[in-house]
């Protein structure tokens, strides 16, 4: 909401020359949020001047008509000579006064105006538009000062404009309609300044007569609990809309459309009641107030024609027949609180004109704002809710205004149809806001706080105060108050709504600062220092965190090559994604990991360890809808248990790529570049560090998309696969536009078991034995199983079994390699002897020759 | 017992005498003293002290004195020999620790060569700033929990005092999930957490809820339609505005200095009441100290507390909860919200893995 400071005067009296900074700290210490104070006088330099246009010479022979023009502008040139000036605009005669500004000034915008030659001739200064003036945005033409305006060629232009005006822009919150007006914004700032405040809204206003303004049947008293009207009739057509109401509604970012019209924008600015107005001449016969039929249509203003929902609440014509809803229901004109129709609006031939004034259900206003996206001004107001009180104070002032500028005549007969339920008391114990805030307000502070913003408090001791819980401040002493909330203010429900009023005037500063003290917690969860302990181990081998969003195309699993019936091609979907190409959350981190990966490589980036730790989303299919739940009691654990089972399954995974060198080359020698193994050792170390007993892991040869079938282990704790590491298949790396060996690891942290409490190790003082071993095995025999059939072999002698090199050659033969293992024996209790190690030794080759064929290298 | 019975012969004891050892003392002291490095001072070392060396040689001609004369040649050739050691010796010395510090300056090396073999990862600021917070809460008997991000619009909406047709819930940009009415959202704040934890745990209840949240917000230099928040909720006996205020004074103090400090402003939130927007005084930022608008608190709504089970006339409580990027942001100066976003590994590097 935007407004002037002049105007706010007319209502509150504001402290004369309050500096803008002290306005806007009252503003906000109100809740109200400030987007902009704005000092008008600032905005143009150098010398604005009242003009009187007094020749005008047409140009001709250039591409449009321009005029030369000598305009006398008192002394203010400093020669009392007449200014001359090149114009383009035409809508001006001499005689009419006019804003001009001199050589050396400046518009807003920077504009800086000079003395320059412009079609032949000199041009000293330049006669403005409002628009140039930073006033609005009329640039049909130059600013005509009308004749009622009192200035004098040369006076100072900025007060007859407006340009000595301060321009306040809030923002107001969903819950405080009654403030999206100057009645609403007056009364706040009464509030801070501790001054008298005048409301404009609760004035004695002309009943409504048994007679009514226009015959009109509300049949649906929920939808629409006040339906208020007057006529005006006779009015002067021509009339304009004044020269101030133009500029307010303006600067409120109201266009201004004809006086009837502006007239009621007008009215709902000041007082915060929306309004409409007919031409009465184009309604046929009595009105009706109804929902609306399925089927029905209704071109609004905006010239869009509109489907109606039978929830939309709708203004008919009874005199128009209307096949679809039957007889007597007649044809919708006017979508109620919303927006007008085109067949009944104000039309520059208007002179009868009924003007409505009434009060719309607010959650049906929201919803039919929503439905048809028209989130006009309106609607803003009924949405947040408006003073059903107000009716017929606007509608008194709206003939008045109406009657003032274009004359007519004000009909007798008032139409009031009232259905508005008395607002509610809340009972609320008088020392509440003490006990919720820790500030000592005693009773009749808190009476004085809630009659300030408009209450009506009834003190009384027939209810003990109910909380037991400890009171932190002693206040109230079991009295109760009984507090009506104004009319305005249907935020004020419950008795904590109270308690932020009287906090609110009190001022937010005098909260004093106060530690509670918290019982003893537990510190993290397992899972959460879990998680923790992989991040930071990730980070510290070389990875780098990212934060990808997880917004995945539906082509990413063919990209990925996922078979059919791979689960991670369920995927959720959104029913409004920010981009249609990206509609579905990730079933994997490596979609959008590998999209990052294309923008650091995009930016010139070519070494790339990247990890991430964050939720895979996986749809629960048939699960259907959450049941209803209310709010007016916690559900029950087993409504609470049925609703989450719809929940997706969200498990936590980490997730790294690789690409390019993980150990950069330097002046030491190459890089190393990073590759399938060094993938499943940031598995192996997500596992270590996620505290998984090594001898519980295990790796082993997998087919698995996206990664390359040959190069793609999977993890197993404790025969549970957990997760895929290795290199990516050259095709996706291909269709993604991703080096070829890039690798990647990805593991559900959730499918992690929880950590046993380690045993401690044996360790043996005497020294070991240590015997290499090489072995010559089938190509296809996992260097995994071969250790595990050692291990098994050497039995309890052996400390620790290390393979330390793998090796091909023609000499061994085709699809053969050759392992080499350093074994180290130790007894816990003696040394042992060399018999004993090769002992040990022969079982261990024994058990992998039994098991894999394998033979000794070089025997 | 057998000796030589030779007359006494004046030219074989000639190596006994005490000139000729004098001189071999000299002789051996020069060559030592020639002698450049610990290896030649080896290779003199038999000339002067071996088995041919004229005091090993004069050594042998002790026998064949009188027995009268041995005693005093005795003590005079071991004089001379000791002598010659100690020469030795100390010459050892010298040329060892010459040659130990001339091998210290050879092995010099260019310790200002760039080494960056292994370079270290990092972890991204928000995750960091995330885990900080946390601890700080942590040290204050809070617990931290965590929620789904796809989550129902119950806990989401509802169960804060957000009912359908509420200009909140249209305020949020709200994410929905396909269908447009399966009930469930990508959460637009941590709070549906507020209202899982007090369907799970019975007051007291001290949380802090770092997590991830959603809008249908472009992501542009001030938006991004991911981002982070963290949320504390506390609910007990007694609990009043002004713990919230120490709470969050606590925690401004915390983490930006003892020179920090809140300020509150009226707000609107359906899920709290009072409610309150909140600054703090940042006097580290870039562009001069100043406040800077941190995030939302307020008491909650008795609403919630009913709507989770929890007796609003017997237990109170404040919650509170602000973006993690926009305090990342105005923290290290970060002034577009994409370079959080986009995963530029060089963002990333300049903030380590963090303490």
């Amino acid at each position: 909401m935007r407004v002037s400071l002049s105007w706010l005067r007319e209502y509150v009296d504001i402290p004369a020359n309050l500096p803008v900074n002290e306005l806007e700290r009252a503003l906000v210490d109100l809740g109200i949020e400030v987007e902009s104070i704005v000092d008008l006088s600032g905005t143009v330099t150098g010398q604005l001047v009242v003009g009187e246009v007094l020749e005008i010479e047409e140009l001709t022979g250039f591409k449009k008509p321009i005029r030369f023009c000598r305009v006398n502008v008192g002394a203010a040139n400093g020669t009392g000579e007449p200014q001359e000036i090149v114009c383009g605009a035409r809508n001006f005669a001499p005689g009419d006064r006019v804003v001009v500004i001199l050589p050396g000034g400046v518009l807003p915008g920077g504009f800086a105006i000079g003395a320059r030659k412009t079609y032949g001739r000199n041009s000293n200064g330049m006669i403005c538009s409002a628009k140039e003036l930073g006033l609005g945005d009329d640039h049909s033409g130059i600013l005509v000062l009308p004749e009622h305006v009192v200035a004098e060629p040369g006076d100072d232009a900025r007060p007859v404009v407006g340009l000595d005006d301060i321009i306040v822009e809030v923002e107001i919150t969903p819950d405080r309609g009654y403030q999206m007006s100057l009645r609403g914004l007056a009364r706040e700032l009464a509030h801070a300044f501790g001054i008298d405040y005048a409301d404009r809204g609760r004035v004695p206003a002309t009943a409504g007569t048994a007679e009514p303004a226009y015959p009109v049947e509300v049949r649906d008293p929920v939808g629409c609990d006040r339906y208020a009207a007057r006529m005006v009739r006779g009015v002067d057509p021509t009339a304009q809309t004044p020269e101030w109401m133009q500029r307010r509604l303006t600067i409120a970012g109201i266009r201004s459309i004809s006086l009837p019209v502006d007239i009621t924008n007008y009215v709902m600015l000041e007082l915060g009641q929306p309004m409409h107005a007919f031409d009465a001449d184009r309604i046929a016969g009595p009105l009706v107030i109804r929902r609306a039929v399925p089927g029905e249509k209704l071109t609004t203003l905006d010239g869009v024609t509109r489907a109606l929902a039978p929830e939309d609440m709708v203004i008919c014509d009874t005199g128009l027949p209307n096949p679809l809803a039957g007889d007597g229901e007649g044809v919708p004109i006017s979508l109620a609180a919303v927006m007008g129709g085109e067949t009944s609006e104000v039309l520059p031939s208007t002179v009868n004109v009924l003007f409505e004034a009434a009060h719309w259900d607010p959650t049906m206003v929201g919803r039919t704002a929503r439905r048809h996206k028209l989130f006009s001004e309106a609607a803003k107001r009924w949405e947040r809710g408006v003073d059903p009180a107000l009716p017929l104070v606007a509608l008194d002032r709206a003939v008045a205004l109406l009657t003032e500028y274009a004359g007519g005549t004000v009909g007798d007969e008032v139409l009031d149809i009232d259905h508005v339920r008395p607002v509610t008391p809340v009972t609320m114990p008088a020392d509440l806001p003490s006990r919720r805030v820790g500030v000592d307000y005693p009773p009749a502070r808190v009476v004085a706080l809630l009659e300030q913003v408009g209450c009506t408090v009834a003190r009384g001791t027939d209810r003990l105060a109910e909380d037991p819980g400890e009171v932190a401040v002693a206040a109230g002493g079991g009295e109760t108050l009984s507090v009506t909330p104004p009319t305005w203010r249907p935020d004020l429900a419950d008795p904590a709504d109270l308690v932020e009023e009287v906090v609110r005037l009190d001022g937010y500063d005098q909260v004093p600062s106060l530690l509670p003290t918290a019982p003893p917690g537990r510190g993290l969860t397992l899972q959460q220092r879990r998680n923790r302990a992989v991040s930071r181990s990730l980070a510290e081998r070389g990875y780098v965190e990212v934060l990808a969003h997880p917004f995945v195309s539906t082509e990413l699993a063919d990209q990925f090559g996922l078979p059919a019936d791979d689960p991670r091609r369920q995927a959720v979907r959104l029913a409004n994604p920010l981009s249609e190409e990206e509609p579905l959350l990730r079933t994997t981190l490596l979609g959008p990991l590998l999209g990052i990966v294309q923008r650091n490589l995009g930016r010139g980036l070519r070494d790339l360890a990247l990890y991430e730790i964050g939720a895979v989303f996986q749809p629960r299919p048939g699960a259907g809808r959450p049941p209803a739940m209310g709010v007016d009691r916690r559900p029950t654990d087993a409504e609470f248990a049925a609703a989450d089972a719809v929940v997706p399954h969200q498990p936590r995974h980490v997730a790294v790529v690789l690409t390019g060198d993980l150990e950069p080359a330097g002046w030491w020698g190459a890089g190393r570049p990073a590759g399938w193994a060094d993938a499943i050792e940031a598995g192996r170390e997500v596992l270590a560090a996620a505290g998984v007993p090594q001898e519980r892991v295990q790796v082993r040869a997998a087919e698995y998309a996206p990664w390359h079938p040959g190069r793609c282990a999977e993890l197993l704790v404790d025969g549970t696969v957990v997760g895929h590491a290795g290199e990516l298949h050259p095709a996706v790396l291909a269709a993604l536009e991703v080096p070829r060996r890039t690798s990647a690891m990805e593991l559900d942290l959730d499918a992690l078991p929880v950590p046993p409490v380690t045993p401690a190790p044996m360790v043996s003082g005497f020294p070991p034995a240590l015997i290499d071993v090489a072995l010559v095995v089938d190509d296809s025999v996992p260097a995994q199983s071969v250790q595990q059939a050692l291990a098994e072999g050497a039995g309890e002698l052996l400390e620790s079994v290390r393979l330390f090199d793998v090796y091909a050659s023609a000499q061994l033969g085709a699809g053969r390699k050759s392992l080499a293992y350093k074994l180290t024996f130790r007894a816990p209790d003696r040394t042992l002897t060399g018999e004993e190690a090769v002992a040990a030794r022969d079982a261990a080759v024994a058990r992998a020759a039994d098991r894999f064929n394998a033979t000794l290298r070089g025997t | 017992m057998s000796y030589r019975n030779d007359p006494y012969d004046p030219k074989q004891v000639a190596l006994l005498d005490p000139a000729a050892l004098a001189e071999a003392v000299t002789e051996a002291g020069k060559a030592f003293a020639a002698a450049g490095d610990p290896d030649a001072l080896a290779t003199v070392r038999p000339a002067h002290l071996g088995d041919r060396a004229p005091v090993s040689l004069a050594r042998r001609e002790i026998g064949a004195l009188p027995p009268a004369a041995k005693a005093d040649a005795g003590k005079r050739v071991n004089e001379a020999r000791r002598a010659i050691e100690q020469a030795y010796a100390a010459r050892a010395e010298v040329l060892e620790r010459e040659q130990a510090e001339r091998v210290l300056v050879e092995e010099r090396v260019d310790v200002t060569l760039p080494y960056a073999r292994r370079p270290r990862g990092s972890r991204h600021p928000i995750t960091v700033l995330m885990e900080q917070i946390s601890d700080l809460f942590i040290g204050m008997g809070y617990e931290v929990a965590e929620g789904p991000e796809v989550e129902l619009e119950w806990t989401n909406f509802d169960a804060l005092n957000i009912p359908p047709d509420h200009p909140a819930r249209g305020l949020m940009d709200t994410f929905h999930i396909a269908p447009e009415d399966s009930g469930l959202v990508l959460r637009t704040h941590t709070s549906p957490v507020q209202a899982r934890t007090m369907l799970s745990r019975k007051p007291p209840i001290y949380v802090i809820v770092p997590g991830r949240v959603y809008r249908t917000d472009e992501l542009d230099a001030t938006h991004a339609p991911v981002f982070h928040q963290v949320e504390g909720l506390v609910v007990d006996r007694g609990i009043t505005m002004a713990h919230l205020r120490g709470t969050l004074d606590h925690f401004a103090r915390a983490m930006f200095g003892e020179g920090a400090r809140t300020r509150f402003r009226p707000h609107y939130f359906p899920f709290t009441e009072p409610s309150a927007e909140f600054d703090v005084w940042f006097p580290e930022h870039r562009d001069g100290p100043r406040w800077v608008e941190w995030g939302g608190c307020g008491m909650v709504n008795p609403r919630v507390l009913r709507a989770c089970g929890i007796d609003p006339e017997v237990y109170s409580g404040f919650a509170f909860g602000m973006g993690i990027d926009r305090t990342v942001m105005f923290r290290h100066g970060v002034s577009d919200m994409r370079d959080m976003a986009e995963g530029d590994a060089r963002f990333t590097r300049a903030f380590g893995a963090g303490l």
